[in-house]
């Protein structure tokens, strides 16, 4: 009996607590930095796309949820023909963002993706495209990469050697 | 035509409250588990009751193929039947009842024991092996929590010479009988939960483990009278917790008397929604343990001293 008065008063009090409620779309939470929400497709500092359409994404998605199609350009630099996310399945497990070798894939803090038709949940390159560099300023893949796609020379890039000539003899 | 004024004034208080009740509810509770509880539809959230109602009366009126359809369609009106009956003998202010009966507190529990019916029938109807667990407690319940709900009032009834409520009330001129029919008020007030098969008592619902109880098949319109009905009970039980035990409309004389009666009313239906923010619902054989081996005796008990303590200052 007395038990039962005391919950009920403990309950009572309760009157002068704080709601823990969050009124959601007037007061918006604080979402990290490096929160895993929307997927955008960066660019580099020279604004040239970074992704080389190399599969990696697609292949890492649990829920297969990416699709594209490479193709190359007059200097034989990959891009992507077309670039497109379901959104009605991405999960946000940033498997892509970690798969991609030339940080074009990245995860940004936004979540509000609600659509009234189901297929404009699909996202095209369009879409997806931002102007900016992301999270990684000042990457640019083709610099550390061996190829020449016109960005530097062969053995000029940021983390490389010159290259070996292999017919000389002197170590 | 007075007589239509009052028992339209009766009707409208008592259905717009069991309506707003809704609201209520769901916000009192919200308050005291630190949530907000519905505000987006107009002011407060106040909108909230009369979108629900709106969308009980679209919703599909489904009768199950497997029910027993008569009864299943009878049985939500029963429950608002008797409810609304009682609501008659109810006295709202010195002179604002629809009729002032020498039997009220019978009429009461009369009324009050043929709402069994509405659930039993209710669950039996619709021939659902969970609805019919749920009939069953609730049968077993009431029947139980009946005995002493009368006998809890007999008290009540003897310091007040007589069974009309408006005579109850003006017998409390002189001291509300929630003091020297403490255990009374006690007593009754648990009954009245069970009767209302409320938290912590809703085990006919126990939405836990029988998923509604006696409801689980009604949808639309016939559950909202379930809904509205449970509502109107605990609105009456409230009233006649204050009515019988607190004075009714009696009070200091700055405000109207029914103010006072609907004041002492809301309370305690603030009271019994913060019994079901705050208690679990006991198992069915404790509360029908708590029934016939506590509380009954504790109701014969205060008979029997009532009874002698009245007989020995006469």
């Amino acid at each position: 009996m007395i038990s039962i008065l005391r919950s009920m008063w403990l309950t009572f009090l309760h009157v002068f607590h704080k709601t823990e409620t969050v009124e959601y779309p007037e007061v918006k939470p604080y979402l990290a930095p490096r929160y895993r929400g929307r997927i955008v497709l960066t660019r580099d500092a020279e604004k040239n796309e970074r992704c080389v359409a190399c599969y990696l994404c697609a292949a890492a998605c649990p829920v297969d949820c990416i699709s594209l199609q490479a193709t190359e350009d007059k200097e034989g630099r990959r891009y992507p023909e077309f670039f497109r996310i379901n959104f009605s399945r991405c999960i946000f497990c940033g498997f892509c963002e970690e798969a991609c070798p030339t940080y074009a894939i990245q995860l940004i803090p936004d979540f509000e993706m609600a659509e009234y038709d189901r297929q404009n949940m699909v996202y095209e390159k369009e879409h997806l495209l931002i102007s900016g560099e992301g999270k990684y300023h000042g990457y640019n893949f083709y610099k550390n990469a061996g190829v020449d796609m016109g960005v530097k020379r062969k053995g000029e890039g940021d983390n490389e050697e010159k290259p070996v000539d292999i017919r000389e003899l002197l170590p | 035509m007075k007589y239509i004024f009052i028992i339209a004034g009766v009707l409208l208080i008592a259905l717009s409250i069991a309506a707003g009740l809704i609201w209520v509810e769901r916000r009192l509770l919200s308050v005291w588990q630190d949530r907000l509880g519905p505000n987006r539809v107009g002011p407060f959230g106040l909108g909230q009751v009369v979108a629900d109602t709106i969308k009980l009366f679209f919703k599909e009126d489904w009768v199950p193929p497997f029910s027993d359809k008569p009864v299943f369609i009878l049985a939500p009106g029963i429950l608002m039947i008797t409810i609304l009956l009682t609501f008659a003998v109810v006295p709202f202010g010195p002179n604002f009842y629809v009729f002032d009966s020498n039997i009220g507190v019978l009429f009461f529990l009369g009324n009050s024991s043929l709402g069994v019916y509405s659930i039993v029938l209710g669950g039996w109807a619709s021939n659902n092996k969970y609805s019919l667990i749920g009939a069953m407690r609730a049968s077993a319940q009431m029947l139980t929590y009946e005995v002493f709900m009368g006998l809890s009032l007999m008290g009540v009834v003897m310091m007040a010479d007589s069974f009309s409520f408006c005579k109850i009330v003006e017998a409390q001129k002189g001291g509300w009988f929630f003091i020297p029919q403490f255990i009374g008020f006690i007593v009754f007030f648990i009954a009245g939960i069970a009767e209302t098969h409320r938290l912590p008592f809703d085990i006919p619902e126990a939405e836990g483990e029988l998923i509604a109880g006696y409801h689980s098949e009604y949808s639309g319109m016939k559950f909202g009278m379930f809904f509205v009905g449970e509502y109107l009970g605990i609105t009456l039980i409230s009233a006649l917790i204050s009515t019988l035990f607190f004075g009714g409309w009696l009070g200091p004389s700055f405000l109207p008397p029914v103010f006072w009666f609907l004041f002492k009313t809301f309370f305690f239906i603030c009271v019994f929604i913060l019994l079901r923010a705050s208690l679990p619902r006991p198992r069915y054989d404790q509360l029908m343990e708590l029934g016939w081996k506590i509380l009954l005796p504790l109701s014969l008990l205060n008979l029997l001293i009532t009874g002698a303590i009245l007989i020995f200052l006469k």
